[in-house]
């Protein structure tokens, strides 16, 4: 499926001064067979007060959809520029969306919570899909979302 | 210009703008039955009602929609597992499920990216660049045609399925043109060229903190009627920071989910407007007649296309390739075409070919390439110009006259110009004569004086040959068949003869229908669809040309019935009238549309003398529907020439004739058909008025003494013969 490797700067304040802290992390997405059109995915992180933090991922290019993705919306207060370079192509009903990226330790075990807000044409829009505890010992372990995911986790 | 912009984007996108209107036509109709089928609000129900309805029966309600069709659905959890229906209002029950119809699904991605993604879309927007394209520039063209833009819907004459093209066009023009456009700026919008100034309020920094407010007892959702509703979505469950978001007609706000407060508002933009007016105009959504009404206008796609590649494919066979041809530089004959449809470069190959058969050197090219210096060894100049719509240069002779006048001092080359056209048009040969007085002005020397070809009669072409070949001292028979014809073998059935005492031996020829191929009766050609006032094709022994007869019945009278006068000298007419029953002849048809009496329940006013009673003949036999006909025949003696003498009496005991005067023109008072129209003015002028159609037939004197008479007759009330054809209520068959 989708397979890269992005060095993510998150926010300039878990901007860390070398690679060596960061490891690589591959976010695993399945879709069920909703029966609809592809879907769109927002993937981002939120700190322990619920502040945005930062997007890892944007599934979907055009973005005069990405109102519907109502919670991530809300916390860009709609800043398509918050997925600059980070954006790919919507996932289709039943298929997988694999993304790797080296993420900051610091981002594990301190509180993090990553969120998947999802939304496809003439179906619901689903904000808060996916959200999930950025921890060590959560990492391989797979969760379904609330209407479209049928299975997220985050190996490393 | 405009044919050049026509006729290829036509060509090359035509599988493409099939698709895709034929994928808007079927995705049209959703819109329609959505409305029809989902149940609708009633009158004055609120926003806070409605959520209330729905909110007691899925207490996990998380989203309210409404469709601009009106059909809401709604979207909740129910312990965990997630629901969701189109909900009748009145009761806030889920009725039908809210899944998105596949087929429709299905459609609107072939319409929109062929299943291709963005560059599908972008395929498709250059398909919809096409058809607006071509929309404008078969406006034009149209408007071209019909001599002007005031005379969009003027009569059309010509071949079927070139009028059948434009017919169509004119009418789905307009939804073309808006569809593509919408189209366009849709894919714009998509690819984020056009601004998105769509504004969300900012999200509240402050709520209540409170949950669990009575959503009957919101006032903003008691002032939303839910014809104004477009969603509301509800807080997330748990966090008491979230808030609904209620978007309608005006605009989007949040309101606290404890207190019910509305914490911002923002209206919608001008700019969004617009955008989702467009929207609506493309899709149908909330407008489903317009949608039903485009989506109709789609469908004429196809057949636009289907009747283009036709008239492109008979362009092209019509215009045929020219083998010898010299260049300008060492012809002695120059042969220039003015042609709109490629039927003349037809009749210059014919000449090309038996120009160069008596040992001419021939050079055939457009007349947009005149020059006159290139021509050093030339002996004469050949124009042969068609004219285009109100006496505008054809295709292949635009830019001809400012050539014309541009170049220096005339040279010392005879001239001769043959215009082609349709003698039923106002602008008859029009720019054939003004070519020929822009020559005759610039100093040419004349060759032959004008003449004229009528609606490709290769009798006409034959005559001039035989002029030009005495001009140039060769015997020059010019045989031109504009289209090879089927023919098939006549058999007389039966003949009435007329005339002999006044030097005018006639007689009314009946042959049997000829047996049709299948494929022949499917697609009603040839003899398997004729009508009264079509043309039959009379091939004599002994000669290639054609000569043509005007029919006097219909295909389903039965049989095939002319009138032909005995010429002296006249191949044709020689063996025609010395047929005996039994005998058979070589004959085809060619259609006649401009020559019908039409539908309807107009009066008509039928204008004829001698053998050019045959066709009108026809017409009161045909009319069992008992339209008012008045008809106006011209004879030299009653005892005569009286064609149809009998069935007249009939005809008027049946109905299908309204009245008869006749005029006879060998007796004690000599009268013309004129005379009789002129006797009957005021009848005349009446039924004009009434709307009444002119259809004449006879002699080239006779009609124009008939135009005269009307003229006459008409000028008191304004009209003119000119204008009545213009209308299409003037028609001609001339001979």
């Amino acid at each position: 499926m989708k397979s890269l490797l992005a060095t993510l700067t998150l926010t300039t304040a878990l901007t860390l001064p070398c690679l060596a802290a960061a490891r690589p992390v591959t976010l695993t997405t399945s879709l069920n067979n909703y029966g609809g059109d592809g879907a769109y995915l927002a993937l981002y992180v939120t700190d322990a007060s619920g502040d945005y933090v930062g997007s890892l991922w944007m599934a979907g290019g055009k973005s005069k959809y990405y109102k519907h993705l109502s919670d991530w919306n809300r916390a860009t207060r709609g800043d398509a520029t918050q997925v600059n370079g980070i954006t790919g192509a919507s996932v289709g009903a039943g298929r997988t969306l694999e993304i790797t990226l080296d993420l900051a330790d610091a981002l594990f075990d301190a509180g993090f919570t990553l969120h998947i807000d999802a939304a496809v044409e003439d179906m619901r829009d689903s904000p808060n899909e996916v959200s999930v505890p950025l921890t060590t010992e959560g990492a391989g372990m797979p969760m379904k979302g609330r209407r479209y995911v049928a299975s997220f986790a985050y190996d490393m | 210009m405009f044919r050049v912009l026509h006729r290829w984007p036509g060509l090359l996108a035509l599988a493409l703008v099939t698709v895709l209107a034929l994928s808007g036509a079927a995705l049209s109709v959703f819109p329609a039955v959505e409305r029809l089928a989902g149940p609708q609000a009633e009158a004055g129900l609120t926003a806070a009602t409605l959520a209330d309805r729905i909110l007691a029966l899925y207490p996990g309600l998380e989203q309210i929609r409404r469709a601009p069709s009106g059909q809401i659905t709604a979207y909740w959890f129910d312990q965990g597992a997630p629901g969701a229906a189109v909900i009748d209002p009145a009761t806030g029950q889920g009725v039908a499920s809210a899944d998105p119809n596949l087929v429709e699904r299905w459609l609107t991605n072939l319409h929109r990216s062929l299943f291709l993604g963005d560059g599908g879309r972008i395929a498709m927007a250059a398909g919809a660049a096409a058809m607006l394209v071509l929309s404008l520039s078969g406006a034009a063209l149209v408007a071209r045609r019909a001599g002007g833009w005031r005379h969009w819907f003027a009569p059309l004459r010509g071949p079927l399925v070139s009028r059948l093209h434009v017919e169509i066009a004119r009418i789905a023009v307009i939804g073309l043109v808006l569809s593509s456009t919408t189209a366009l700026w849709m894919t714009a919008s998509t690819f984020e060229l056009l601004p998105e100034l769509g504004a969300m309020p900012a999200f509240p920094a402050k709520v209540s903190g409170k949950t669990g407010v009575a959503l009957g007892q919101v006032p903003t959702l008691l002032q939303t009627p839910v014809a104004e509703l477009r969603g509301l979505s509800f807080p997330y469950p748990g966090d008491a920071t979230d808030v609904f978001t209620l978007r309608t007609d005006r605009g989007t706000g949040y309101l606290d989910q404890g207190t019910g407060v509305l914490l911002g508002w923002a209206d919608l933009t001008g700019w969004e407007r617009v955008s989702e007016t467009i929207y609506m105009l493309h899709t149908g959504q909330g407008a489903a007649t317009l949608g039903l009404v485009l989506g109709f206008m789609a469908l004429c796609v196809p057949a636009l296309g289907a009747t283009g590649v036709l008239i492109w494919l008979a362009g092209r066979r019509g215009r045929p390739r020219i083998r010898g041809n010299h260049p300008a530089g060492r012809a002695e004959t120059i042969l220039l075409v003015g042609s709109e449809g490629g039927s003349t470069w037809g009749f210059a190959a014919t000449l090309h070919a038996a120009l160069s058969r008596a040992g001419q050197g021939v050079h055939v090219g457009p007349m947009s390439a005149f020059a006159p210096d290139r021509y050093a060894r030339a002996e004469r100049i050949i124009l042969l110009a068609a004219t285009y719509g109100n006496g505008a240069a054809p295709a292949s002779a635009k830019g001809f006259l400012d050539r014309l006048n541009a170049a220096g001092r005339a040279a010392d080359i005879p001239l001769a110009v043959l215009g082609f056209g349709d003698r039923s048009f106002p602008a008859y040969y029009a720019f054939a004569k003004a070519a020929a007085r822009a020559a005759g002005a610039k100093g040419w020397p004349e060759l032959l004086p004008l003449d004229t070809v009528d609606r490709q009669s290769p009798q006409d072409f034959a005559r001039w040959g035989r002029t030009l070949g005495q001009a140039l001292g060769i015997p020059l028979e010019l045989s031109h068949q504009p289209v090879l014809p089927v023919t098939e073998s006549l058999t007389l059935v039966s003949r009435r003869d007329h005339g002999a005492e006044v030097q005018a031996p006639t007689a009314i020829l009946r042959f049997a229908l000829p047996h049709v191929p299948l494929w022949q009766r499917l697609t009603r050609a040839g003899f398997a669809g004729f009508a009264v006032g079509d043309l039959i094709g009379v091939l004599p022994e002994g000669s290639a040309v054609p000569r043509f007869y005007s029919l006097a019945s219909a295909r389903r009278d039965g049989f095939i019935e002319i009138v032909v006068k005995k010429h002296p000298g006249g191949l044709c007419s020689q063996q025609l009238t010395s047929l005996a029953p039994g005998d058979t002849v070589t004959a085809f048809v060619r259609r006649n549309p401009g020559f019908r009496p039409g539908r309807g329940r107009a009066p008509l006013i039928l204008i004829g003398a001698g053998t050019g009673i045959g066709p009108l003949a026809g017409f009161v036999r045909g009319n069992t529907r008992q339209r008012p006909v008045h008809l106006f025949f011209g004879m030299r003696h009653g005892g005569s020439d009286f064609f149809y003498g009998e069935e007249m009496v009939d005809w008027q005991a049946e109905g299908r004739l309204t009245r008869l005067v006749t005029a006879v023109s060998r007796g004690a008072r000599p009268l013309y058909v004129q005379d009789a129209l002129r006797g009957d003015a005021a009848q005349v002028t009446q039924l004009i008025r009434d709307g009444a159609r002119v259809m004449v037939c006879g002699g080239r004197d006779m009609a124009a003494g008939v135009a005269d008479a009307l003229a006459e007759i008409l000028a008191p009330t304004g009209l003119t013969p000119a204008v009545l054809k213009v209308e299409g209520r003037y028609v001609e068959d001339v001979y």
